[in-house]
């Protein structure tokens, strides 16, 4: 960090704040989205930079995803370093040709000699009864394909630090806000969307995860909403006797196996929480790394969290049944332990 | 306007009041566990709540003369367009709650509602229905059948890519199929002059070699003559057309939207020219209603949604569990 000085700000502020810096730094970057101008972007990640920059950086564009995200491409290749909103990542499918294929494969295609520093930042999560086409985080989507960094960060801090690092990074990121942790006035404000962040630029790893809390008997894997979840479950482990470490995973592709490992040796049992589907999901991915690479590390099965493999319904009674919370992380933590 | 038949303008005037009161009662039950502090995921029915009020005639101006074989597909803003295709209210009103008894059981809400009993579909992804209807209207051809199909999109979603290559496909295959385009001006805070290269959208019909009708300052009756003509051409067999109708957004894309965006005269000035009261005044004026029958007619809706809400309110929620069935059938 070069900067001391810390005030406490939102989610939303925090990634704002470094997109504005390094505006300020960089004529080369401009942004385009969906409501990012007057609006300051549906999820507040574009909060006052129109006034700032004006509408020939902060660009409001028709609601024509194929098109502008495809526009940040050829722009890229030109020298730019765009950042483009997706609204919600649920709207991914009528652009995934662009990032897929495109985006994510034309540096490795070019034989590294285009470059293509794009940020993708976009809306995921659900826990508000936004329902199946609003509600995904779609990690292993992302993560899945190579020729992208994902990162999913979860508190301010984090937030302000990865945005900058993506920014500066000359590859393409796809930068994963959570709803939920932007800190929005319409939205259920939690205690994790607000937090310390310091007022100069600092950069924080795109490729890190972080132990949040230190413990002995078994590690917790989680990201964003999940890594709350799984705070939210201390108290009540505590009082079974379990005392958690918890890992945010911060970075979805690449996954940090060091400190994953690391952890694990320590406390030989293992819990992976995601808010994304099971199957192929990042519990799987985890839970792979460490069967193949620290499996004598292991005393007990690993035990995985996700959603069920069916699309998140609307009713709050069926999402919340889908979506894992403290509860359900302390009963498969207690199975793990008494395996 | 003396073409209308009174059993059209009244049917007009009962979808669009059903849908006008639907909608009314719906920002207060959509507030209920949302005060003093706004939270989207609170309350009976938590959730993006995106409501229709002003733009009824686009839907009741085109339903009117569709039949319950004719498809009609819908966005994000669906509850007028389904009032107007005589959706079941009560399932309806069910599913916005999210209830056992839903057109989805619960699993879909506002922005997802399912009812193949009149072929009504909706959903959240913007321009994504338009395939689905050219869909339905190449069932129609295949079928020869003189069914129609009709997707209601807003202004915003005429840039979507999905938008030209559905327009292509039903003008190449010179399909049943209509695009009725309910220009609100907004798409969530961005303004139709900031994300459309042209200012009326009918004009696109010339690049697919089809026919474009423009309807001016959200005119119902405009929007019935225009629509008559459409769907009477895709009946025969003429091929597709593209109807936009200016219309009013009386509320915030979502509520709860602070509409910083929008100047503050706007909407009174919509609402001074509510469409519903149009066609009320013109049915009196015309001698083909009394003030009295109105207020019976009036009296009836209201107690036809209100018996929709009770239904909906009553209803039991799902077993939690019930969220892993339905995923095949």
């Amino acid at each position: 960090m070069t900067d001391t000085k810390v005030q406490k700000l939102t989610g939303s502020k925090a990634m704002s704040l470094a997109i504005e810096q390094e505006m300020l730094k960089d004529d080369k970057i401009f942004v385009m989205g969906e409501d990012v101008g007057k609006y300051g972007g549906i999820f507040g990640s574009t909060t006052g930079l129109m006034d700032k920059f004006g509408p020939d950086r902060i660009m409001d564009t028709p609601i024509s995803e194929t098109g502008f995200i495809g526009a940040a491409i050829g722009a890229a290749a030109e020298g730019f370093r765009p950042i483009v909103e997706l609204m919600f990542v649920d709207f991914h499918g009528v652009v995934m040709d662009q990032i897929y294929n495109h985006m994510a494969k034309i540096t490795y295609m070019s034989g590294g000699n285009v470059k293509m520093p794009i940020v993708l930042m976009t809306g995921v999560g659900g826990g508000y009864s936004d329902a199946a086409q609003h509600s995904q985080t779609l990690y292993a989507s992302f993560g899945h394909l190579p020729g992208m960094k994902v990162v999913a960060p979860t508190f301010p801090h984090d937030l302000k630090g990865m945005m900058t690092a993506a920014i500066r990074d000359d590859n393409p990121v796809v930068f994963m806000l959570h709803k939920t942790l932007q800190g929005l006035g319409w939205m259920d404000q939690i205690p994790a969307s607000l937090g310390p962040v310091p007022e100069g630029d600092y950069i924080v790893p795109l490729n890190k995860a972080q132990v949040i809390k230190e413990g002995t008997d078994i590690t917790i894997v989680a990201a964003q909403m999940m890594t709350v979840a799984a705070m939210n479950a201390v108290a009540g482990l505590e009082k079974a006797g379990i005392n958690a470490e918890i890992i945010d995973l911060r970075s979805i592709k690449p996954i940090d196996k060091e400190t994953i490992f690391k952890s694990v040796a320590k406390t030989k049992k293992l819990l992976i929480v995601d808010e994304d589907y099971l199957s192929y999901g990042y519990t799987a991915e985890v839970a792979a790394l460490v069967a193949s690479e620290a499996f004598y590390s292991l005393e007990a099965p690993i035990g995985r969290l996700a959603i069920p493999d069916v699309p998140i319904p609307y009713s709050s009674v069926l999402e919340k049944y889908v979506i894992p919370d403290a509860n359900n992380i302390i009963a498969k933590a207690k199975e793990i332990m008494e395996s | 306007m003396k073409d209308i038949s009174k059993e059209h303008l009244v049917w007009m005037y009962t979808k669009m009041k059903m849908s006008r009161y639907f909608e009314e009662r719906m920002e207060k039950a959509y507030m209920e566990g949302k005060q003093p502090v706004f939270n989207i995921g609170a309350g009976p029915v938590p959730g993006e709540m995106h409501l229709s009020n002003g733009q009824e005639p686009a839907a009741a101006g085109i339903c009117v003369h569709l039949k319950k074989e004719d498809t009609v597909t819908a966005p994000h803003r669906p509850h007028h367009n389904a009032i107007a295709k005589e959706v079941d209210l009560k399932r309806m009103t069910a599913e916005i709650y999210g209830k056992k008894t839903g057109l989805g059981k619960g699993k879909g809400g506002h922005m997802h509602l399912f009812d193949p009993a009149v072929k009504f579909s909706c959903g959240g992804i913007v321009a994504a229905g338009i395939p689905h209807a050219v869909g339905a209207a190449l069932a129609a051809k295949k079928l020869g059948e003189d069914w129609v199909a009709v997707a209601f999109i807003g202004e915003g979603a005429a840039n979507a890519g999905a938008f030209h290559e559905s327009l292509n496909l039903a003008a190449l295959w010179k399909l049943p199929f209509i695009v009725v385009i309910e220009d609100n001006s907004w798409g969530i805070s961005v303004p139709k002059s900031d994300s459309t290269c042209v200012p009326f959208n009918d004009v696109r019909a010339a690049a697919y070699g089809i026919k474009g009708y423009l309807v001016r300052d959200n005119d119902p009756f405009e929007m019935y003559r225009v629509s008559k003509e459409a769907v009477e051409r895709a009946r025969k067999g003429e091929g597709p057309s593209i109807i936009e109708i200016e219309t009013y957004r009386f509320l915030g894309h979502f509520q709860g939207d602070p509409e910083l965006y929008r100047d503050k005269e706007e909407v009174p000035t919509l609402r001074a020219k509510d469409p519903i009261e149009r066609v009320k005044s013109h049915l009196i004026k015309e001698g083909m209603a009394t003030e009295k029958e109105m207020d019976a007619l009036d009296a009836n809706i209201i107690s036809e949604v209100d018996e929709a809400y009770e239904f909906a309110i009553n209803s039991p929620l799902p077993a939690p569990e019930d969220a892993l069935e339905d995923m095949f059938v």
